[in-house]
């Protein structure tokens, strides 16, 4: 157990070291296999390992490395429960099948090895980030995922937009893990320890104040909105397509950015005693899925409207996690893992055959030209645009149930999140259909083809799971809440309604995907409309947000750091230092002329300083 | 009339003065060396007078030490005078002023 646990951490660290030292002179295709075989087994270790679990009788394994930092309570240990083994299972899962696919995505790249390095350093972090028995070392992985995320968002650093962009996501999640870091000291101030079990029980047994729960919970939050970009810092991720296609599908879409997700659920025991800040993760989460939804729609760059689509998928999951429904936040984080997965992976498939076309305007009637890719994307939109039975059907309905059924303001949010169910299926179908019908409005030279067979077989296994990935938890057959109840048993779960009311709000939000998938299938069906106007513009800017954090913060940072260069650093601290050197010298001036030169001048100073002493002496009647 | 304590103490204010007088007026290093050892013995009569009067030894004790940091400053500071001599070929202080601020 100890060892085999261990090596699902070590095997892809082994990769990554191999490819570190020899990637580039094993080059192509050896680097990328021996990358994929290190993720595939740690898969399938984690696979025999969770069988237990599935049993239903695993006890929770902790495997211990090595005494870390004792001071802090804290050990390098592997926790190996229902909810680490699900995350390590869609990490490695999904990230073999990303691997497999990036060995045809990444041919004939001359960066080739150092590309499965860093995915391999990222599956390595990212494990590390979700076996974790203690917040250090769930730090440490949630550093590294920042790490690897930056390495592989600038991994054609040659393009200064890419570079940009990998300075940028770093920046903004240092952002988020000040609030993160802030959050591990108020934890370990108040439980004199960082470890899971003591953290939680303690927190179980009351030893938290509301206020104090409050405050951490918040602090918490800020460093998952900066991980899973949700307002106010998700900004990084539309840029974080600069990247390489399957990075976008496995860290910005499947897993890294689920990280704040699985964090919050970790940490459910704090969120319950801080129902304000818990409502706060949902309002946030159903604010950044409408926000993000409504900037998708008018996005012409196939890999941005996927981008924000996962800013907004990411917002369904904050919601249920923030409305306590743990199970149908991590549901729909596997879902969304497999259907994103998907969708990200589509469509670099189809900038491949297009020849690094990213421009929707410029597609239109691939589905011929690319039938694997077509069917398969299709099987994901119908997904994400919550058509039963398909995958994201069933998790975002159990979000939005369990959202609904909590009463008062929440059903506020239900509404949101019911818009922007609408909203998501409209702009999913407007992609579809600007990428796969329609009149061809291909660029000259540009001759779409279907991409390898090692690029569509992972498009395949995905399209399986994204159409019975939603079948593990449905309302008939809760398979899934049930292997994640013994994490979450000490937690009050919400539920989500039975009876007539569950069938009312499904059939609701199936409408609602519907009337969007109708609308655009509508408006797109004959040819493109024009996206022109003050809206679009809008929209297709993303409220220019961007450029109002770049003329608030960026200048605002810029002209503070000139105030302390020039001005404080020049005037005051070198002022000073100056200041008291010159007025050193004046000094010195006014004091020269004291010294003559001539002894009898130095000797009547000396007699008469004598004289007066004795003077002095004689007055106060010493002598 | 008898010679108390107080004739050698005037005395030895008298010599003090005249050296101190001796410093502050001349020019000459070597006569103000000479000026210095006049002080030097003023303040040895002191002790000497009052170490008598008072019937201890310590007032002629300190001479002793006196003298003997007279006689090595007098080593030291001859030398200095004749080394300066020899550079400038004067031995006026007023033209050694070149410590003037």
């Amino acid at each position: 157990m100890e060892l085999s646990l261990s090596l699902i951490v070590l095997l892809p660290l082994a990769g990554m070291l191999v490819l570190f030292g020899f990637g580039k002179r094993i080059g192509e295709p050896g680097a990328g296999i021996i990358a994929t075989l290190a993720v595939v087994g740690s898969f399938v270790i984690a696979g025999v390992l969770a069988l237990d679990f599935f049993n239903g009788d695993g006890p929770v394994e902790t495997v211990r490395w090595f005494e870390w930092l004792p001071a802090f309570g804290v050990e390098a240990e592997l926790r190996w429960d229902q909810l680490s083994a699900l995350m390590t299972l869609v990490v490695t899962g999904v990230g073999s099948l990303i691997h497999l696919y990036s060995i045809g995505y990444m041919h004939g790249d001359p960066g080739f090895g150092r590309f499965f390095t860093y995915l391999n350093l990222f599956i390595t972090s990212m494990l590390i980030l979700v076996l974790a028995n203690n917040f250090a070392l769930l730090f440490v992985g949630w550093e590294l995922v920042g790490l690897s995320s930056y390495l592989l968002i600038s991994f054609w650093f040659e393009r200064d937009t890419a570079a940009a962009a990998g300075k940028k996501a770093f920046i903004v999640n240092r952002v988020g893990d000040v609030g993160f870091i802030v959050a591990l000291m108020l934890i370990f101030s108040v439980f004199g320890s960082l470890g899971f079990d003591t953290v939680f029980e303690g927190a179980r047994r009351g030893e938290l104040t509301v206020g104090m729960a409050t405050a951490i919970a918040l602090l918490l939050l800020v460093g998952a909105a900066g991980k899973s970009a949700q307002l106010p810092l998700y900004v990084w991720l539309p840029d974080a397509m600069e990247g390489p296609t399957p990075v976008s599908a496995l860290i910005h879409a499947a897993t890294m950015v689920t990280a704040g997700v699985y964090m919050v659920a970790r940490t459910g025991a704090i969120f319950e005693l801080a129902p304000i800040a818990a409502a706060t993760v949902a309002i946030v989460g159903g604010a950044t899925a409408l926000f993000a939804a409504t900037i998708a729609i008018a996005q012409r760059d196939i890999k941005r409207v996927l981008a924000y689509s996962t800013i907004s998928q990411l917002g369904y999951m904050f919601m249920g996690v923030g409305a306590a429904a743990y199970v149908a936040g991590v549901f729909h984080l596997m879902t969304h893992a497999f259907f994103k997965a998907l969708l990200f992976l589509g469509a670099g498939s189809v900038i491949h055959g297009m020849s690094d076309e990213q421009d929707m305007h410029k597609m239109g009637g691939l589905a011929r030209k690319m039938p694997i890719t077509f069917a398969t994307m299709a099987i994901a939109w119908l997904a994400i645009s919550g058509i039963p039975p398909f995958a994201g059907f069933w998790s975002k309905d159990e979000i939005l149930a369990v959202v609904f059924e909590r009463g008062g303001l929440w059903q506020v949010l239900w509404g949101v999140g019911l818009v922007t169910a609408l909203l998501t299926a409209f702009y999913m179908t407007r992609m579809m259909w600007l990428t796969f019908f329609g009149e061809a409005r291909w660029e000259d030279g540009v001759e779409p083809h279907e991409s390898p067979r090692l690029m569509t077989i992972p498009l395949v296994v995905l399209a399986g799971l994204s159409v019975v990935g939603g079948l593990v938890n449905t309302p008939f057959k809760t398979t899934l809440e049930h292997f994640l109840d013994p994490v979450f048993e000490a937690v009050h779960l919400a539920h989500a309604p039975d009876g007539s009311l569950a069938w009312i709000l499904a059939a609701v939000s199936v409408a609602a995907g519907i009337i969007g998938i109708g609308a655009a299938a509508l408006r797109y069906r004959s040819r493109v409309p024009a996206e022109g106007g003050l809206g679009w513009r809008l929209l297709g800017n993303g409220y220019y947000i961007d450029d109002l954090y770049a003329g608030v913060f960026a200048r605002g940072g810029k002209l503070g750091a000139a105030w302390l260069a020039f001005r404080l650093d020049v005037r005051g601290i070198d002022g000073a230092v100056e200041g008291i050197g010159s007025l050193t010298r004046r000094a010195g001036g006014w004091l020269r002329p004291l010294q003559t030169g001539f002894v009898r001048s130095y000797g009547l100073a000396i007699i008469a300083g004598a004289v007066g002493l004795l003077a002095w002496f004689l007055s106060r009647g010493a002598l | 009339m008898t010679v108390t304590p107080g004739w050698y103490m005037a005395l030895a204010a008298v010599l003090f003065v005249i050296g101190a007088g001796g410093i502050l007026l001349r020019r000459n290093a070597l006569v103000m060396f000479m000026s210095v050892e006049l002080m030097l013995n003023a303040v040895n009569l002191t002790f000497v007078a009052a170490g008598r009067e008072l019937n201890v030894l310590e007032g002629q004790v300190s001479v002793f030490f006196v003298m003997v940091v007279a006689a090595a400053e007098v080593v030291v500071g001859l030398a200095i005078i004749v080394a300066v001599f020899r550079r400038r070929q004067t031995a006026s202080v007023d033209e050694l002023a070149e410590l003037r601020g």
